[in-house]
C-alpha cells in the first residue's frame, strides 16, 4: 500500500508529467486557456490513459512477450490507444450521452498525445505490475489534471497582462509555463520527506 | 516552387519548431544537451524523410477515409525501425533518448507533414520537404540545445568553457529552463520577422485535429487563432 502510494505521489508532483517529464505539453498549451475546458481535457485524458494501460499490459505481457515480439511495441501500442479511443467515444455516445456531451470532445484530440503512449510505454519500462500500472496512469492523469488547473488560473490572469510585442501570445505563455514547472521543483524530496524512504 | 524553395522554406519561413510551433515535447525534453538534441534531430529526420516518401508513394492507393490510422502505421514502422539501429549501434544514445525515441509516433511535424504535403505531392518533392523540415528541426533543437548546454552546465557537446563550468547556472538544464528559453527563442523569431503575429497554439497544429475533423470548430476554435478579439 505505502508503495503504491509513493508511486502515485511520484507521477502526481514529483515527476510531473507535463511540468517535469515534457509529455502532452500540446493540450498543455492549447486546451488550458479556459478552466472549464482544461478540467474536461484533464479528465479525459486520466480516463484514456487508465483505459489504455488496462489494454496494453494485458496485451504486451501475455501476447508481445511470450512471442518474442516486444519490438512491436510501439506500433501495437498505438494501434491499440487510437482504436480505443473511438471504441471509448462510440461506447459513451450511445449509453451516457451526457458523459459524451461533455468530455466526448475532448477524446478524438487524445489519439495522439504523447503523455497517453508514453504513460503506457514508461509503465512498461519501469517494470510495474498490473496494479501499479494502473496507480501509476492515475497518478499521471492527474498530474496532468493538476497542471491543466494551475496553468488555466495563471493564464486568467495573463490575459490581463501587457508583455512586450514580440513576447505576446505564445512566447510569454511558456515563459510563464517556466515559473509554474518551477514551483513544481519545490515538490522535490517531499516523497523522502513523507514517506521517508 | 522549385526544388530549391521546396527545401529552404523548411529551415526558414516554416521552421517547424521555431515558426509552425510543432513537436514541442521532444524539443523541450531532449534539449539538455547538444549531442541529445542532433541525435533526436536526425533520428526524427529520418523517420520524416521515409514516411514522407512512402506515404506519397501510397498515396493513390490509402483509401481517403482511413488514411490516418494508414499513415499512423507506416510511421510507427519506420519508428520501430530507427529504434532497433539505435539500439544496436548507439546504445548510449539510445539510454539518454529513452522513451522519446518510440514517442517519435506521435510527433506533430512527422503526422502534420504527411498530412499536408506527402499526401498531396509526387515521391521526389515529399522526399526534400521531408529533408528541409528534418534539418529545420534538428537546427532549431541544435540551437537550443546549444543554449541549454553552454548556460546550464557550462560545456558545449561535452567539451567544458572554462569560466562556465565553474559556475553553472543549473536551471536551464531542467525543466523551468527548457520552458524558458523556448519562449525566448519564438519571442526573438517574432521579433525578427516583425509579424504581427498573436502566435497561439491551437488545433492548427496539432495532429488530432486531422482525426477529430474539428479544424475550425468548437472546441479548437475556442482556443486557437480565433479569439484574438
Amino acid at each position: 500500500m505505502k508503495e503504491l502510494l509513493i508511486i502515485l505521489m511520484t507521477a502526481v508532483l514529483v515527476n510531473n508529467y507535463v511540468l517535469v517529464r515534457f509529455l502532452g505539453i500540446c493540450p498543455f498549451l492549447g486546451v488550458s486557456k479556459k478552466l472549464n475546458q482544461a478540467v474536461g481535457m484533464g479528465v479525459a485524458v486520466t480516463f484514456v490513459m487508465l483505459m489504455a494501460t488496462a489494454a496494453t499490459y494485458p496485451i504486451y505481457t501475455y501476447l508481445l512477450v511470450p512471442n518474442g515480439l516486444e519490438y512491436m511495441r510501439t506500433i501495437v501500442f498505438i494501434l491499440v490507444i487510437a482504436a480505443l479511443v473511438q471504441l471509448v467515444e462510440i461506447i459513451l455516445k450511445r449509453y451516457i450521452p451526457a458523459l459524451h456531451k461533455s468530455l466526448g470532445i475532448y477524446l478524438p484530440l487524445i489519439t495522439t498525445n504523447c503523455a497517453v503512449l508514453g504513460v503506457t510505454i514508461n509503465n512498461i519500462n519501469d517494470g510495474y505490475s498490473f496494479i501499479q500500472s494502473m496507480v501509476s496512469s492515475l497518478g499521471c492523469g492527474l498530474g496532468f489534471l493538476l497542471a491543466m488547473v494551475l496553468f488555466a488560473g495563471v493564464r486568467s490572469r495573463l490575459e490581463e497582462a501587457d508583455p512586450p510585442e514580440a513576447f505576446k501570445g505564445l512566447p510569454i505563455t511558456l515563459v510563464s509555463a517556466s515559473i509554474v514547472a518551477l514551483s513544481f521543483m519545490g515538490f522535490n524530496g517531499i516523497i523522502e520527506g513523507i514517506f521517508g524512504a | 516552387m522549385s526544388k530549391l524553395q521546396n527545401f529552404i522554406k523548411g529551415i526558414i519561413k516554416e521552421n517547424p519548431v521555431l515558426v509552425l510551433v510543432l513537436g514541442t515535447c521532444p524539443t523541450l525534453a531532449t534539449t539538455t544537451s547538444v549531442l541529445n538534441a542532433l541525435g533526436m534531430g536526425v533520428a526524427a529526420s529520418a523517420v520524416l524523410i521515409c514516411s514522407n516518401m512512402a506515404i506519397s508513394a501510397l498515396r493513390k492507393v490509402i483509401p481517403d477515409k482511413v488514411r490516418i490510422p494508414c499513415y499512423i502505421v507506416l510511421i510507427a514502422g519506420f519508428v520501430t525501425i530507427i529504434e532497433m539501429l539505435m539500439h544496436a549501434f548507439v546504445p548510449d544514445l539510445y539510454e539518454s533518448l529513452g522513451v522519446f525515441l518510440s514517442l517519435i509516433v506521435v510527433n506533430c511535424i512527422i503526422l502534420g507533414r504527411a498530412e499536408m504535403y506527402a499526401s498531396k505531392n509526387g515521391v521526389i518533392d515529399s522526399a526534400i520537404d521531408g529533408l528541409g523540415m528534418g534539418v529545420g528541426f534538428t537546427l532549431a533543437l541544435f540551437l537550443m540545445s546549444s543554449i541549454r548546454e553552454i548556460l546550464g552546465s557550462g560545456s558545449w557537446c561535452g567539451l567544458s568553457i572554462p569560466w562556465l563550468s565553474d559556475n553553472p547556472i543549473l536551471i536551464f538544464g531542467m525543466a523551468p529552463g527548457g520552458f524558458f528559453v523556448f519562449g525566448c527563442l519564438i519571442a526573438l523569431v517574432n521579433k525578427i520577422s516583425k509579424k504581427k503575429n498573436n502566435k497561439e497554439f491551437g488545433c492548427h497544429n496539432c495532429p488530432s485535429a486531422f482525426l477529430c475533423g474539428k479544424k475550425d470548430s468548437d472546441p479548437c476554435a475556442t482556443v486557437g487563432e480565433g479569439d484574438d478579439k
